[in-house]
C-alpha cells in the first residue's frame, strides 16, 4: 500500500496498522512517498496493490485508469471522509456579504493542490460567476505541495492572513473554521462565513487497476474489523482521524472533478497540466 | 447572555437543549458534550441555536465524533439539529484500568505493584487501556512504602523556610581570621555533603512510581530542602568575603559510595538514617558551637530539615524489614561493604576536622584547644550513640547495632 508521508505521525499509523494485520495473518506492507503524483504513478506500474489517496490523487487515479482502459477503485474510507463542506470566511466587520462582493479583492487559498482550501472553493466561486484572477484576485499559502493539503498549515496560514488583514477572504474546510476558532487562530466572533460549498467526500483507499482481487477484499474485511474498542487500534484510529471505516463510495467527487478541469489541473488523461506545481 | 436551557418536549419527548447566541467555538460544544453525556448511546438530542453557523460546527464536530445528525429548519425559520448519540465515548472506556483509591486512611496501602500501564495517572484515576506503558524503576511497595510517608510529606511541606527571611543575614558580627577561615572550611565540607544528600534522593524520586505518591512527594521536598540548605550554606561562606575551601579525594570517595548503593532501601539506609542522622548531631552541635548568629541560625533550621529526613529513612527501613525481615542481612552487608571500600581512604579530612576543633575552641589558644578538641571527640562518641540507637530501633541485636554503628565512615555522611 502506498500512503503520503505528510507528517512523522503516518510511520506511527501504519508500523500500527501492519502489526495489526500480521497479527490477523495477513501479509500487509508500506511504503510512504513524499506526494501523491508519485504515489499514483506507482499504481500503475504494478509497485501499489492500492494507495491511501487524496480525493485529489483519487481524481486523478480514476482518470489515468479510464484512459488505459482500466479501472480504479474506491474500497474503502473513513467516516469522517464523508460529507464535508468548505467556506469562504471574512473578518466579522467586514463588507462583504455575499460571493459576490469578492469582485476586484484578495481571497486567500490553501496548497495549490488543495481540494479543501483552493480547489473546491475557487469552483464554487466560478459556479457564481466569479473566475479566479479575472473577478478577484488568489493570494496562495504554498505549504508541502504535492500533499494535496493534507497538511493543515497552508489553511492555517491563510486564516490568519485574514486576520492580519492581509487578504479579505479566506478558504477552510468548515471543521478548521471550528478548530481555528477553539484554538485562537480565528477568535470566536472575529470572522464570518459568507459561503458554503456544496458537500463532498475526502480521502479513499484506492485499489490499483490489475490488484489481486481476493488480497483488497481482505484487506477492506480487516479494516471494517477494526473496532473502536478495541485499545491496540483506537490510539492508530484517533491518530489517523476516524471513528470507523466505511465502504468507499466515489458520487461525491464530481465537484472535485469539475474544479480540476476548470483550473486546468490534470487532463482528461491524468496528467499534470499546471506548470507553476511544484511538488 | 441568557442561561441555556434543556428541556423535554411534551409533544416529542425529545430531550432538547437551545444554546442560544452561544458559538459552538466559545463554550457552546460544552453544552452539547454534556446533553449528549447524559443520554443513552442511539438517542437523540435536539439542539437549537442562534449564533451564526452553530449548524455548520456541530455537523463538523458530529462528523468528527462519529455522532449523525440531521438539520432542518422550523417554521420559525430557526434552525434545529438532531443529533444521534454515537456509541465511541462509551468504547474508550471499555477495559480501563482502576488504580486504587486517593485518600489512604490509616492503615490502607497502596497497591502492592503499580501497573506500568497506569502511567503518570493519579492515584484513583480510571486510566484508558492502550495507553503509553511507562517504567518506573521502583514500582513494588516493598521496596519504598513507608507508613508515614503522608504525615511526612505534609510535615515537611508546612516546615518550608524562605532563606530570604529565616535567616538574620544582617546580624552584625565580625570574627577573627582564623575562626572566619574554619567557618568557610566547614560550609566546604558541608556544601559538598548536601550536594550527596541531594543527588542521591532526586535519582530515585525520578523512578518512582506516581502509586506512591507520599513517597515521592516526600522525595520531592527533601530535595527542595537540600537545595536550600546549598543556597544557605553558600551565602554564609561568601557572607564576610570567603572563598571556597577545601575538598579531599576522601571525602569524595565516602560520598560517591552513597550514589553507587544497589537500591532505594540500600541507599536510604546509608544517607538518611546513618549518614543524615549523624549530621544531625553535627548541625546541632553547629548551632551551639558557631561563632556568629548566622552560622547558627542556619545550622539549627538545616538540622530540623533532616530529622525529617531521617524520620523518612527510618519509617521505610521500618515497613521493608517487617515485610522483609531477612532484609537486615542486605543493610549489614551494605555497612560492612562500604567500610572495606572506604578502609584505604583518609575519611574525614584534616583541614574539617582543625576547623570543628577551632570553632568549637573559640580561638587558637591552649586551654581553648583542649576545650574544642574535647568537644569534637564528644561529638563523634554523640553520633555513634545516635547511630547505634537507630539500628537497635531497625531490630539489631545490640552488640551488632553498636559494630555496624562503629563500621560508619569516618567522613560523617
Amino acid at each position: 500500500m502506498g500512503a503520503v508521508a505528510y507528517a512523522p505521525k503516518v510511520v506511527t499509523i501504519w508500523e500500527g496498522f501492519k502489526a495489526w494485520f500480521a497479527q490477523q495473518g495477513f501479509a500487509f506492507d508500506y511504503i510512504l512517498y513524499s506526494n501523491y503524483e508519485a504515489q499514483v504513478e506507482a499504481q500503475f506500474d504494478g509497485t501499489l496493490d492500492l494507495a491511501w489517496n487524496s480525493p485529489l490523487a483519487w481524481v486523478r487515479a480514476d482518470r489515468m485508469a479510464r484512459s488505459r482502459g482500466q479501472s480504479a477503485q474506491a474500497v474503502a474510507m473513513r467516516n469522517t471522509d464523508c460529507n464535508l463542506r468548505s467556506v469562504i470566511v471574512v473578518r466579522a466587520d467586514s463588507p462583504i456579504q455575499s460571493e459576490a462582493d469578492l469582485r476586484g479583492l484578495t481571497l486567500g487559498v490553501g496548497a495549490i493542490d488543495s481540494p479543501q482550501a483552493t480547489l473546491l472553493p475557487l469552483h464554487h466561486l466560478q459556479q457564481t460567476g466569479l473566475k479566479a484572477g479575472e473577478d478577484f484576485s488568489v493570494r496562495r499559502f504554498d505549504v508541502l505541495c504535492g500533499k494535496h493539503g493534507d497538511h493543515i498549515g497552508g489553511e492555517r496560514d491563510a486564516a490568519r492572513a485574514l486576520m492580519a488583514g492581509e487578504v479579505e477572504a479566506s478558504c477552510m474546510i468548515d471543521g478548521n473554521h471550528l478548530a481555528f476558532g477553539l484554538d485562537g487562530t480565528l477568535p470566536a466572533g472575529a470572522t464570518r462565513i459568507i459561503a458554503r460549498t456544496e458537500l463532498y467526500d475526502h480521502c479513499n483507499f484506492t485499489a490499483s487497476p490489475g490488484a489481486s482481487q481476493s488480497a483488497i477484499d481482505r484487506f477492506v474485511e480487516l479494516l471494517m474489523a477494526m473496532k473502536w474498542d478495541d485499545p491496540q487500534v483506537r490510539p492508530l484510529l484517533e491518530l489517523e482521524g476516524l471513528k470507523k471505516w466505511k465502504p468507499g463510495r466515489t458520487e461525491f467527487y464530481p465537484a472535485l472533478a469539475a474544479a480540476v478541469d476548470e483550473q486546468g489541473f490534470y487532463g482528461p488523461d491524468g496528467s499534470i497540466l499546471r506548470a507553476d506545481y511544484r511538488y | 447572555m441568557n442561561r441555556a436551557s434543556t428541556a423535554r418536549t411534551e409533544a416529542s419527548f425529545v430531550p432538547t437543549i437551545d444554546i442560544e447566541a452561544l458559538g459552538l467555538d466559545e463554550g457552546g460544544l460544552l453544552l452539547v458534550r454534556r446533553a449528549l453525556a447524559a443520554l443513552p448511546v442511539g438517542q437523540c438530542l435536539q439542539v437549537r441555536g442562534a449564533s451564526p453557523d452553530w449548524d455548520l460546527h456541530l455537523t463538523a464536530w458530529c462528523r468528527q465524533q462519529g455522532h449523525d445528525i440531521e438539520t432542518h429548519t422550523l417554521e420559525s425559520g430557526r434552525l434545529e439539529a438532531r443529533v444521534t448519540r454515537g456509541p465511541w465515548a462509551e468504547g474508550r472506556w471499555l477495559g480501563a484500568l482502576q488504580t486504587g483509591q486517593s485518600r489512604l486512611a490509616a492503615g490502607d496501602l497502596p497497591a502492592e505493584t503499580a501497573d506500568p500501564a497506569w502511567g503518570l495517572a493519579m492515584r484513583g484515576a480510571t486510566v484508558e487501556a492502550g495507553g503509553p506503558s511507562i517504567g518506573f524503576g521502583l514500582s513494588r511497595r516493598d521496596e519504598l512504602w513507608a507508613a508515614t510517608a503522608g504525615d511526612l510529606y505534609r510535615q515537611a511541606a508546612a516546615a518550608q523556610w524562605d532563606p530570604e527571611t529565616a535567616i538574620d543575614w544582617k546580624a552584625p558580627f565580625d570574627l577573627p581570621p582564623a575562626i572566619e577561615a574554619a567557618v568557610a572550611q566547614v560550609m566546604t565540607y558541608l556544601i559538598e555533603n548536601e550536594n550527596a544528600a541531594l543527588v542521591v534522593p532526586a535519582r530515585h524520586l525520578g523512578q518512582v512510581h506516581p502509586q506512591y505518591r507520599e513517597v515521592q512527594q516526600v522525595l520531592a521536598l527533601q530535595c527542595a530542602d537540600e537545595a536550600r540548605h546549598i543556597e544557605v550554606f553558600t551565602r554564609r561562606l561568601g557572607l564576610k568575603g570567603a572563598a571556597p575551601m577545601l575538598s579531599t579525594a576522601g571525602g569524595q570517595a565516602s560520598l560517591h559510595s552513597l550514589m553507587l548503593a544497589p537500591d532505594f532501601s540500600t541507599a536510604t539506609f546509608l544517607l538518611s538514617v546513618l549518614g543524615e542522622g549523624s549530621f544531625i548531631t553535627l548541625l546541632t552541635f553547629l548551632s551551639d558551637h558557631a561563632p556568629d548568629p548566622v552560622t547558627r541560625q542556619i545550622c539549627r533550621l538545616a538540622a530540623r530539615d533532616e530529622a525529617r529526613h531521617v524520620a523518612f529513612g527510618m519509617a521505610h527501613l521500618e515497613y521493608r524489614l517487617s515485610v522483609q525481615p531477612d532484609y537486615q542481612t542486605r543493610l549489614q552487608n551494605a555497612v560492612e561493604q562500604r567500610h572495606d571500600e572506604l578502609a584505604d581512604t583518609a575519611g574525614l579530612n584534616e583541614e574539617v576536622f582543625d576547623a570543628l576543633v577551632v570553632l568549637a575552641a573559640g580561638d587558637l589558644t591552649a586551654s581553648a584547644l583542649a576545650k574544642g578538641h574535647a568537644a569534637v571527640h564528644q561529638l563523634k562518641l554523640d553520633m555513634a550513640a545516635g547511630r547505634r540507637a537507630r539500628l537497635l530501633r531497625l531490630g539489631f541485636a545490640p552488640a551488632e547495632a553498636q559494630r555496624l554503628a562503629d563500621l560508619h565512615t569516618r567522613n560523617f555522611m
